[in-house]
């Protein structure tokens, strides 16, 4: 135990750079996902083609594959940044696919009257998708959007693999330091807990503060 | 018909002439953007020389080839090993989770809350760091497996259990109905129709599971990324052998997630008929936790 209690600021420290790199990495997935996915239901054929494309090279390569190939090898072609900016860009490019596939799901329950009654008023596709269909979709979504953002954070456990220092690195260290494995990785087990815990809570009161009555 | 209207938003199902008109400027500017950007890109590698045929030439001998492909199948027996255990014992445990014992689904509940949200790779440094204190020390093989099997176990429940509430109430009924006991509706009835109903969900997992075998990287177990990076560290071809070893994993991860789709879309298709020839009235209403009526 005296491990973690008198590391206390140190595990802390950890804790933050995680919630940064989640926090960081969530918000940019959300704009690329949005953009993904109406990519994906555009009128322009090769947008869509596009999307797809994104989509599948990201959930089909793992993500410490992304993680090496951007810290490790794109170094060599001269395409340099800080670690931690390499982590964020990296893990919101990744979570970017996985937020698409959840925004183009809840577009695809919109009932089609919806899009042609928005049609049918002479709004232009764009302005459907933004006035009529997205605000619709992504009550939908919060749910799904909340896991995508529990995913992230234990996405971010991840970078510690490439030289990252967050809550699993500094555990990791800690231990090779105080050999306390239980009490030190359960600790960290239970901070990302906590973490996630409190994300599917918020993810409920959002889900029912945005839900429409009828 | 454009092909998008099978997406279903229903925002653009004929475009006038105007709209095909501004579509078409769409193409263009899209095709533009992404030759530019691959134009770039590949600029900026044959700039740094990375392009150049001395590079690539080990890539088109067999020796290399040879080792690659070992990785790959490390990959396959990492991921196929925990995915065999995961299917297995997430089964087990999301019947557990719907038993009629407290208990047992108390105990079950737990393991799914801690295990789905704890990361992987945490596990790992656990196996790696923690338990040889404590005199456990497992194969290289089993270091990564474990730790898979422990968070898929988790995640295959939570499957396999939508997949037994998603199976109409009234099958369960039935069966109880016709005289047979509990366990025996849950085996013969319910369980059958629930295994068939997440097969696509469990291929997607798999892919999730060949994903995560990467991280043998951390326990350098020999599977393909780590293969990869013993390659670069005598060959120093960083770029094109991590690029060739992301089209691996894409070929393969790629063809199995097409297989999840066209499955998925299978059932679709199949479950749309059966509820088609019959007057069904009664909606699939979830079956309590005791998994049935």
């Amino acid at each position: 135990m005296s491990a973690v209690t008198g590391n206390m600021s140190f595990l802390l420290r950890g804790l933050l750079a995680t919630l940064e790199l989640t926090g960081l990495s969530f918000v940019f997935a959300f704009f690329i996902g949005l953009f993904v996915a109406t990519a994906r239901v555009s009128p322009v054929r090769s947008l869509r083609g596009v999307g797809t494309a994104y989509v599948e090279l990201f959930q089909n390569i793992p993500l410490l594959a992304w993680l090496v190939v951007f810290v490790f090898a794109l170094p060599q072609a001269g395409f340099i940044l800080p670690l931690f900016q390499t982590a964020v860009l990296v893990l919101s490019l990744y979570e970017g696919a996985y937020v698409g596939e959840v925004v183009r799901s809840g577009i695809n329950t919109i009932a089609r009257g919806q899009g042609e009654a928005a049609r049918a008023i002479g709004l232009s596709t764009g302005q459907a998708l933004r006035y009529v269909i997205l605000p619709q979709a992504m009550r939908s979504v919060v749910q799904p959007l909340g896991n995508v953002f529990i995913a992230t954070t234990m996405a971010t456990s991840l970078t510690a693999a490439v030289g990252v220092v967050e809550l699993t690195s500094s555990a990791n260290s800690l231990d090779l330091q105080y050999a306390q494995p239980i009490a030190i990785f359960v600790g960290a087990g239970i901070a990302y807990m906590a973490v996630n815990l409190i994300v599917g809570q918020v993810t409920g009161i959002v889900e029912r503060r945005l839900a429409v009555e009828r | 018909m454009s092909p998008a209207n099978r997406q279903g938003s229903g925002i653009f199902d004929s475009l006038g002439p105007k709209a095909r008109r501004r579509a078409l400027i769409g193409n263009v500017f899209t095709l533009l953007i992404v030759a530019g950007l691959v134009f770039a890109g590949g600029n900026e590698l044959h700039r740094k020389g990375q392009l150049a045929g001395q590079k690539w030439s080990p890539f088109t001998e067999w020796t290399t080839w040879r080792f690659l492909l070992k990785g790959l199948r490390s990959s396959i027996e990492a991921g196929g090993g925990a995915a065999i255990l995961a299917f297995v014992f997430g089964l087990l445990l999301a019947l557990a989770r719907m038993s009629r014992r407290p208990l047992l689904r108390i105990a079950a509940r737990i393991y799914v809350e801690i295990f789905r949200s704890i990361p992987v790779l945490l596990l790992i440094y656990m196996t790696l760091f923690g338990l040889p204190d404590y005199g456990i020390n497992l194969s290289l093989y089993w270091k990564l497996v474990g730790p898979l099997t422990l968070a898929a176990t988790a995640i295959v429940c939570e499957v396999f259990r939508s997949g037994i509430l998603s199976v109409e109430r009234g099958q369960g009924e039935a069966a109880l109905a016709i005289g047979l006991r509990h366990s025996q509706a849950m085996y013969r009835v319910v369980l059958p129709q629930a295994i068939r109903s997440v097969i696509p969900a469990l291929v997607s997992q798999f892919v999730s599971i060949l994903k995560d075998t990467s991280l043998g990287f951390v326990v350098s177990y020999n599977e393909l990324l780590f293969t990869g990076q013993i390659f670069t560290s005598y060959s120093r071809l960083l770029i094109q052998t991590y690029l060739v070893i992301a089209a691996m994993y894409l070929v393969l991860n790629g063809i199995l997630s097409k297989i999840a789709r066209v499955l998925d879309a299978r059932g679709n298709r199949q479950g749309a008929l059966l509820a088609g020839a019959r007057p069904s009235t009664d909606e699939p209403v979830a079956l309590n936790e005791g998994g049935l009526p």
